[in-house]
């Protein structure tokens, strides 16, 4: 399975050119774990934001808790700003079924009510299967149904995407 | 034998007691209760993840601290909890205690909190009960109190982090405690090289060194360079015949007062299960005082039972 996959660093500067005439220094951003938190570090960094970011875990959110059970490793959620009445980018790395966004939505919902709330994603792979859609995107990739799209990070940093054939 | 509490896959099914449960689940549960801490600061303090899902407290001893933290948790995953006292004064056991779990079972109960007067019962219903539903032992007579084991635990990694450079001590009445017994599994199962228990002999099960701790009988050994002073409350409740000459004396040789705190580590915590009596184990001046987190206690117990439902809940046998 040789996918021409997309440059992961080049599309966050395409995120960011996309972005920054968007904020303000009242925009707020959430990362979900674990990518989305590592591409929200980047776009924090590199949008210049003046909020500290928040980073949430959906997996007391997930819809397949009754199926699958709770997530081996939950990490704490954090938001350390007010939600209420504020603008906010949520971001993830890779949007599939959308169903990882219904969960940090309702997350989102619990700590305040949001202004607004807009979808950044690195890749959009399709698939969805709720009526989720990003606002930004830095590309969109079709990937075969039974592989998974990976982001991982280097210890410099790095970000790359790589493709993993689902167990 | 399997061990009653893991299904087939190794996952916690029910939680009965710490020991014999390996190192890794009582990991994933302190690492899980930190995360809820978390939801407990927020505007909308619950979570979804017990919707639908109906919790039985189902106490057949008095309590008030652990009953309404479990009432608290369960609420704060969305769970329908229905409280249940039940007098023992007539010391109903056996089949008329199965018969209460099979009247509640068809009311589609999927989790039975239990607390009761005779060491096993707990694990009596998780024997009994069908394969969705779930136990948590609440306190059973001497035997096990896991949850507040495990909320110690907790406690104890919150303030000083790493179990495998610490001397914790756990004063008083041993001998009555299953608080006591659940603390010292989970702190040796964490790895804590130096568990001390002090008491009057007369206080201290036979055979306890056998838990992989050592014994003392003066405050002023046990409690030297100490990190951790765990306080126990004297069970006069279920001390049968005379153990003790008087609370005073007691008092005099095991009571934390500030010179006894003293001994201690100079940032050593004070811990107490509660409920507390002052001036008979602990000193108001200590229970008040800077080192006691006696109250953060009580909150992360909150946490640490919403951990050990979500995860039970979310195995399957």
């Amino acid at each position: 399975m040789n996918l021409p996959l997309p440059d992961a660093e080049a599309l966050v500067g395409a995120l960011v050119r996309q972005l920054s005439p968007r904020v303000t220094p009242e925009t707020g951003i959430i990362g979900i774990f674990t990518g989305g938190v590592w591409l929200a570090e980047r776009l924090h960094r590199e949008l210049g934001l003046v909020l500290p970011m928040g980073s949430i875990d959906i997996s007391f959110y997930r819809d397949d808790y009754a199926k699958s059970g709770l997530h081996a490793s939950v990490k704490p959620s954090q938001i350390p700003f007010d939600v209420a009445g504020r603008h906010i980018l949520l971001v993830d790395d890779v949007l599939y079924t959308g169903r990882t966004v219904r969960g940090a939505l309702n997350e989102i919902f619990d700590y305040g009510r949001p202004a607004s709330v807009s979808l950044v994603v690195l890749v959009d792979r399709g698939g969805r299967e709720l009526p989720i859609a990003p606002q930004y995107f830095g590309a969109t990739v079709a990937v075969p149904e039974r592989s998974m799209l990976v982001l991982s990070r280097t210890e410099d940093g790095i970000l790359t995407l790589q493709l993993e054939r689902d167990a | 034998m399997r061990n009653p509490q893991l299904n087939a896959k190794g996952e916690l099914q029910h939680l009965l007691t710490i020991e014999g449960l390996p190192r890794e689940i009582l990991i994933r549960i302190l690492d899980t209760a930190k995360s809820f801490l978390g939801v407990t600061e927020r505007e909308v303090k619950k979570v979804p993840l017990l919707r639908g899902k109906s919790v039985f407290n189902l106490f057949f001893e008095p309590s008030t601290r652990t009953r309404t933290t479990f009432e608290i948790a369960a609420k704060r995953l969305s769970a329908d909890v229905v409280n249940l006292a039940i007098s023992t004064s007539s010391q109903t056991k056996g089949e008329t205690l199965l018969d209460t779990v099979d009247n509640l079972s068809a009311m589609h109960a999927d989790m039975f909190v239990v607390r009761h007067a005779s060491s096993g019962a707990p694990f009596l219903i998780a024997g009994h009960v069908k394969p969705h539903v779930h136990v948590v032992n609440a306190g059973d007579g001497r035997h096990a109190h896991p949850t507040q084991g495990l909320l110690d635990a907790y406690t104890i990694r919150h303030y000083k982090q790493d179990f495998t450079q610490l001397s914790v001590a756990i004063v008083g009445d041993i001998l009555h405690s299953r608080v006591a017994r659940s603390l010292i599994h989970a702190l040796t199962t964490l790895g804590t090289p130096d568990v001390r228990v002090i008491g009057p002999q007369t206080l201290l099960p036979t055979g306890v060194d056998r838990l992989g701790v050592s014994v003392h009988h003066d405050m002023a050994t046990g409690l030297r360079d100490a990190d951790v002073i765990v306080m126990l409350r004297l069970q006069n409740e279920r001390m049968r015949g005379p153990l003790l000459p008087s609370a005073g004396e007691f008092f005099k040789a095991y009571g934390l007062t500030p010179e006894k705190l003293a001994l201690a580590k100079p940032d050593a915590i004070v811990m107490h299960p509660g409920p507390m009596n002052r001036g008979v184990e602990i000193d108001s001046a200590v229970a008040d005082g800077t080192q006691a987190v006696i109250l953060p206690q009580v909150t992360f117990g909150i946490a640490v039972r919403m951990a050990v439902m979500s995860i039970l809940a979310g195995t399957t046998a």
